[in-house]
């Protein structure tokens, strides 16, 4: 069971509940399964976000006090173990069209090296696997996917790449990214998406929501080329459970 | 419909209003004007809700005209503002008609210059708000030639008002409240940190300000392996050299670096204010200090109309007299 997370203020208009200091896969469980459970409740939150470890949740601090908040907070938290919780409801599987490697995802090899894999046995393990939104963040619609296996706690760069294209799939420390736009980045750079991460027009703005699971499934540069053309970069999705 | 339009524009001209909220769960901070004292003023002034939308004028403003009679107010840093040959009061409401060109000019102090617009800009609303976010591909620069439309104005005989200046556009003292990070800073780099006397440096922009102080940085002793974790506007924040930035309302919805406190919401508009080279002095304080004098954007906008008082110019210098209404009601119109 996990210890009770502390509940620390943050500015005048918010808490954040921090579940670990450091990341970790039942962390973000909990941290999922909380602001989904603060969410359906009738708690006067005014916004529920969580990030890799930890929920904010936003309130009127002219309408209720801390002392209060705190109080129903801890309340809650001691109705379940929230690193056992199941991931909430309504969550959906992506299968998204990647390339890996070449011109797509220039840094491959190294990656897959540090892994201690061929370049091959690199492709076959990360597309078949299923990682999960961990958080959205950095930029809109921005995701942070995981938990890898072990052998993928590769580091960051130590150098930041001065620029990856909207879509490049990159990896370090068990985790995948994928940019909404153009951005510097200090992960490795292995593949590419067409995923319109992000469109202020769209309902649903962000295309993925946290807690949603994807598999980044490889194609050849052929079938990737349809797929830029294809709505939602080719990717397909079906409800979880 | 009234329109405004641009005749000419400063680098960093966009539509505000006090940004959008609920997005931070996919990772789409609330934006927003950066002084939102500004809008509330503008929003008194006007006789009106703090939601209508305004111009934001980083710097410099430009050349404006309007279809219809349209009473505008001049809020946020003072910038030179003319009218034909007339010089116009700032934090100040006026009427624009139709044959007038409305002139500003560049800040005089402070950054963020504000025109609000009675009935306020009706673009279309995205995603809740009318806020450019250029960053997240929401909106644009305001050009030359660029024409908006106006929503109506209820309240359009409360015109020629002005509101008291404070001194929030050159620096000062900033207070905050320690956060959820502060415990990673030992006692002594916080004592140091209120005792140091920093100057804004000229990097700075809706997502935060740079601070440049003397001497060691303050830094973590953990400073580059502490896991991201959700940021707010108001954080004072740490890079990697353990330079300060406060983080302003387009920042991020999620960082890397330590944050020492965040600046309550009362201060961030002396921040984003302060022009290049400002003095500014931390001041940590507790969360019921801060609270006792925090207020909502309409509760300030309440307190702030009962501020205004019409303003006096030199009848010798009003050609146009009659086109004036030189004493309105103090009622707010809105809120009513």
């Amino acid at each position: 069971m996990m210890p009770l997370p502390e509940i620390l203020p943050f500015g005048l208009d918010a808490v954040l509940v921090r579940f670990e200091a450091t990341m970790s896969d039942q962390a973000n469980r909990a941290a999922l399964g909380f602001a989904a459970h603060i969410r359906n409740s009738t708690l006067p939150f005014i916004e529920v976000s969580s990030t890799l470890a930890s929920v904010t949740l936003r309130f009127d601090p002219l309408a209720v006090g801390l002392d209060e908040i705190t109080a129903l907070l801890q309340q809650h938290l001691r109705t379940h173990d929230w690193g056992a919780v199941a991931l909430p409801s309504g969550r959906k599987l992506w299968r998204v069209p990647t390339c890996y490697g070449g011109d797509h995802g220039p840094q491959l090899a190294e990656a897959a090296e540090l892994a201690g894999l061929s370049t091959e046995a690199a492709i076959d393990a990360l597309g078949v696997s299923r990682v999960r939104v961990l958080t959205i963040g950095f930029a809109p619609g921005l995701p942070y996917l995981g938990t890898l296996p072990p052998e993928w706690n590769i580091p960051r760069q130590t150098a930041l790449t001065p620029k990856v294209p909207a879509g490049a799939l990159v990896v370090a420390i068990r985790q995948f990214v994928v940019f909404a736009n153009a951005s510097p980045t200090g992960w490795r750079w292995i593949g590419q998406t067409a995923l319109p991460l992000f469109d202020p027009k769209r309902s649903p703005a962000s295309l993925f929501s946290p807690a949603d699971e994807v598999i980044f499934t490889p194609v050849s540069e052929t079938a990737f080329a349809t797929a830029r053309t294809t709505p939602f970069g080719g990717a397909t999705w079906e409800d979880v459970e | 419909m009234t329109t405004l339009t641009i005749h000419r524009a400063g680098p960093a001209m966009t539509v505000q209003d006090l940004g959008r909220e609920g997005y931070l769960s996919i990772g789409l901070p609330r934006g927003g004007t950066a002084d939102r004292k500004a809008i509330c003023e503008s929003a008194a002034l006007l006789g009106q809700s703090p939601d209508h939308a305004v111009i934001e004028m980083a710097g410099m403003g430009g050349v404006f005209s309007v279809s219809q009679p349209t009473r505008i107010s001049l809020t946020g840093a003072p910038m030179r503002a003319t009218m034909g040959d007339r010089t116009l009061a700032w934090n100040a409401s006026h009427l624009l008609m139709p044959e007038d060109r409305l002139t500003i000019g560049p800040a005089l102090s402070g950054v963020y210059g504000y025109i609000g617009f009675g009935g306020g800009i009706a673009t279309d609303l995205v995603m809740g708000s009318r806020s450019t976010h250029l960053t997240c591909g929401i909106g644009a620069l305001l050009e030359i030639g660029a024409t908006l439309p106006l929503g109506p104005d209820r309240n359009a005989d409360r015109v020629g008002m002005i509101l008291p200046t404070d001194n929030r556009f050159e620096g000062g003292t900033i207070r905050y409240i320690n956060g959820p990070q502060t415990a990673l800073f030992d006692d002594a780099t916080c004592a140091r940190f209120t005792q140091t006397e920093f100057i804004r440096d000229p990097a700075a922009n809706r997502q935060g300000v740079k601070l440049n102080g003397s001497g060691t940085g303050f830094a973590t002793a953990d400073q580059l392996n502490i896991l991201s974790d959700a940021i707010q506007p108001g954080d004072i924040q740490m890079t990697g050299d353990g330079v300060p930035f406060v983080l302003l309302p387009e920042c991020q919805t999620v960082g890397g670096y330590p944050r020492i406190g965040t600046v309550i919401p009362q201060d961030i508009p002396k921040v984003a204010q302060a022009p290049a080279g400002a003095k500014i002095q931390f001041t940590c304080i507790t969360r019921e200090d801060a609270l006792s004098s925090y207020q909502s954007p309409a509760g300030l906008t309440r307190d702030l109309s009962a501020l205004c008082k019409p303003l006096i110019r030199d009848p010798a210098q009003m050609a146009d007299l009659l086109s004036y209404q030189l004493i309105s009601g103090m009622i707010t119109g809105w809120d009513a």
